[in-house]
């Protein structure tokens, strides 16, 4: 009786010491997340009255909605322009500022500083590159004998200026995680490697790269879960124009709810992220943590 | 074996600087085909950095690096024809036990049917066969020291470097891993340097012992000649557990005396501002009525086989070691001897002098106490057995 209670009590304890970020969770993850689902259920009630059920109806109205569909594409194309490039620009200044070369610490803080800037200031600053007439890319372009391209105009060009800026922005944050996993590798892998006469390029694919798979992974779901996550820097480069050619979910679902005040259709569409985020995420933990060494 | 001349290792007036302090100062030795060479000395006296010039991780700062009759100085450590073991053992966590070892074999292209024969082998050779598949995590430190030993056994490179192989078993494996390096180094023929700071891994397992101390060579010997003519007082502290007595000599009436115990001279006068060097267990413990130099036993440690006594000499004190259990006690006078080829002389500056003959301490001349007296037994062993048990619990 006395090992039982000794039991209950270890339980109560641990059971107390998760409660505060149960509550946390709760309220501002699992809450929010219910009450989206069940919003997405109805029709919005106007002048007052209530919200009418509606069951399915709003994902129908969204399979329906062509400008949804054109975002979620502008969307895709996002994810896989700034996923890929930012990860393995990370990667690559990583490698370089971890090796020994003159003003390392200041490299790195350069590199870094993009990601210590807020996301509103840094659209401003690319602002002023990218704008048509006084731009700091239109007025290079200018002086070498080219015309100038309408970077945020553009409506075949304004999605890539956004893409590109974004891998400016995450690079360096990313390049942070990569850089404190390869300090953390012994040097001594380096130095039995070099006795074999292995090449780097071997090394990088047989050792650093294997190692730094952990890394690797956590840097992907973060920048997925990044590339649905714009909102601050359309706000300021672009509003989601020109026509929607840079419009993206998450800003999407912004406007449905705060400029055409369809709450529900906004809920609609973030259930919609939620799941495709969640299965996304499952698969690659699922493949590859498998092939991923954790020390 | 009279054509692997290829392995021989020269070193010549090898430096490495650091800013403006020398980690080594232009050392130079051979190392012969097949031969054993431990560097030894204390932390921070350059034998690993040595080690490193020599496997092209460092480069050195001056001086000539030859491997046979290459001059390796500036190649780099892959095209050295050397293996390495690191003290870390430098295993590659993510690969299995096999892909360790055949790592180097793939980064020279040695074709796979090659590679699982000779892994095969050298899995064999160092009893690993069971653990290939299991990732280094998976394994004892004594079974990660052996893949790191695989790994330099199968690149079949005549020549292996270790850096402190053994520093991170337990005292029970490093005795055994001892014994396996020193049968496979002897049955591969491989010429190894061999980098540690502990005396017992030189003595046991070098062929020849090369001693530094602050980036310079203090001895470079045979265990044997380390051990029974060290070269300098250092050298003498260096070797053997416990340590050699170093004993500071002042000038007596006829003779250097141990300073504070002036009624026995133990060398010429000449001596006297050198050290006297003792080992343990060379100093015979005799009654207090017999000749020699007096001393005080301060107390005593019984170790099973033997037992280390404390003693003062005048102002100094020393240890002796004497075997099996030594029932003297505390504050007992008694006195030395000692035979004149177990005395070293260092000078002031800590050299050896072997122009002087240290005087014969022994213990036979007086008779102060009838006839019994030279006997180097201390007088309580004649006691019956049961006391002695009655102290020990």
């Amino acid at each position: 009786m006395l090992i039982h209670n000794a039991d209950r009590r270890m339980q109560i304890y641990g059971a107390l010491l998760l409660l505060p970020a149960a509550v946390l969770l709760a309220t501002f993850a699992y809450l929010p997340t219910i009450a989206t689902l069940i919003n997405s259920l109805f029709l919005p009630g106007f002048r007052g009255e209530p919200p009418s059920f509606a069951g399915l109806e709003n994902y129908q109205l969204l399979i329906e909605d062509q400008t949804f569909w054109r975002v979620a594409r502008n969307n895709l194309i996002y994810a896989l322009g700034t996923i890929p490039t930012s990860i393995a620009l990370a990667l690559g200044m990583a490698l370089f500022v971890n090796a020994r070369l003159p003003g390392r610490g200041f490299v790195r803080m350069a590199y870094f500083t993009p990601t210590i800037l807020p996301m509103i200031a840094a659209a401003n600053i690319w602002m002023f590159f990218y704008a048509p007439q006084i731009g700091l890319f239109n007025s290079l372009l200018g002086a070498l004998g080219f015309s100038g391209v309408n970077w945020l105009g553009d409506p075949s060009v304004a999605l890539g200026s956004v893409i590109v800026m974004t891998v400016w922005k995450e690079a360096g944050f990313f390049m942070i995680f990569y850089l404190a996993a390869l300090q953390g590798m012994a040097p001594e892998l380096k130095e039995a490697a070099d006795l074999e006469g292995t090449s780097r390029w071997s090394f990088f694919w047989r050792v650093t790269f294997p190692l730094l798979m952990p890394t690797t992974l956590f840097v992907l779901i973060n920048a997925l879960i990044n590339a649905v996550r714009v909102v601050d820097h359309l706000f300021i480069l672009t509003k989601g124009g020109p026509n929607n050619a840079t419009n993206l979910l998450l800003y999407y679902v912004y406007e449905n709810a705060f400029s055409f005040f369809d709450r529900t259709y906004a809920a609609t569409i973030t259930v919609v992220i939620l799941l495709v985020l969640a299965v996304v995420a499952t698969v690659k933990f699922a493949i590859l943590d498998r092939r991923t060494h954790y020390q | 074996m009279i054509s692997n001349d290829h392995q021989r290792i020269r070193l010549e007036a090898v430096s490495k600087r650091w800013a403006d302090t020398a980690a080594v100062d232009a050392i130079s030795f051979d190392v012969m085909p097949g031969q054993f060479v431990i560097l030894l000395g204390p932390s921070g006296c350059g034998k690993s950095t040595t080690l490193r010039m020599v496997a092209g991780l460092e480069q050195a700062s001056a001086g000539r690096i030859r491997i046979g009759e290459r001059d390796v100085t500036f190649l780099p450590p892959g095209d050295r024809g050397i293996s390495m073991v690191f003290q870390s053992y430098a295993l590659f966590p993510h690969l299995s036990v096999a892909d360790n070892i055949v790592f180097g074999l793939r980064s020279r292209k040695v074709p796979k049917p090659e590679r699982r024969q000779r892994l095969e082998r050298v899995a064999e050779l160092v009893d690993l066969g069971p653990y290939l598949e299991r990732k280094p995590a998976q394994l004892s430190g004594g079974q990660r020291q052996r893949v790191a030993l695989a790994r330099a056994i199968i690149s079949e490179h005549p020549i292996c470097l270790m850096d402190e192989p053994l520093s991170n078993l337990d005292a029970r494996l490093r005795g055994e891993m001892r014994r396996e390096i020193k049968a496979l180094q002897t049955r591969l023929g491989m010429t190894v340097i061999y980098v540690t700071h502990d005396q017992v891994e030189a003595m046991s397992m070098g062929d020849r012992v090369i001693l530094m101390q602050d980036g310079r060579i203090v001895q470079d010997g045979t265990p044997d000649e380390l051990y029974n003519r060290p070269a300098s007082a250092f050298a003498a502290s260096f070797i053997g557990s416990p340590a050699m007595n170093l004993l500071p000599l002042v000038a007596g009436d006829r003779g250097a005396v141990i300073a504070g115990e002036a009624s026995v001279s133990v060398a010429p006068v000449d001596a006297a501002g050198g050290q006297l060097g003792l080992r343990p267990e060379d100093i015979e413990i005799c009654r207090e009525s017999a000749q020699g130099v007096p001393a005080k036993v301060l107390d005593s440690e019984y170790l099973g086989a033997d037992t280390i006594l404390r003693l003062a000499v005048g102002e100094q004190t020393l240890r002796a070691r004497l075997p099996g259990k030594q029932p003297l006690e505390q504050g007992q006078p008694c006195r030395l001897a000692w035979a004149p080829a177990a005395a070293h002389l260092f000078g002031a500056d800590g050299h050896r002098r072997d122009d002087l003959t240290p005087h014969a301490i022994s213990a036979a001349e007086g008779r102060s106490h009838g006839e019994g007296d030279a006997t180097a037994l201390p007088p309580q062993s004649a006691n019956p057995p049961g006391n002695a048990q009655g102290i020990h619990p």
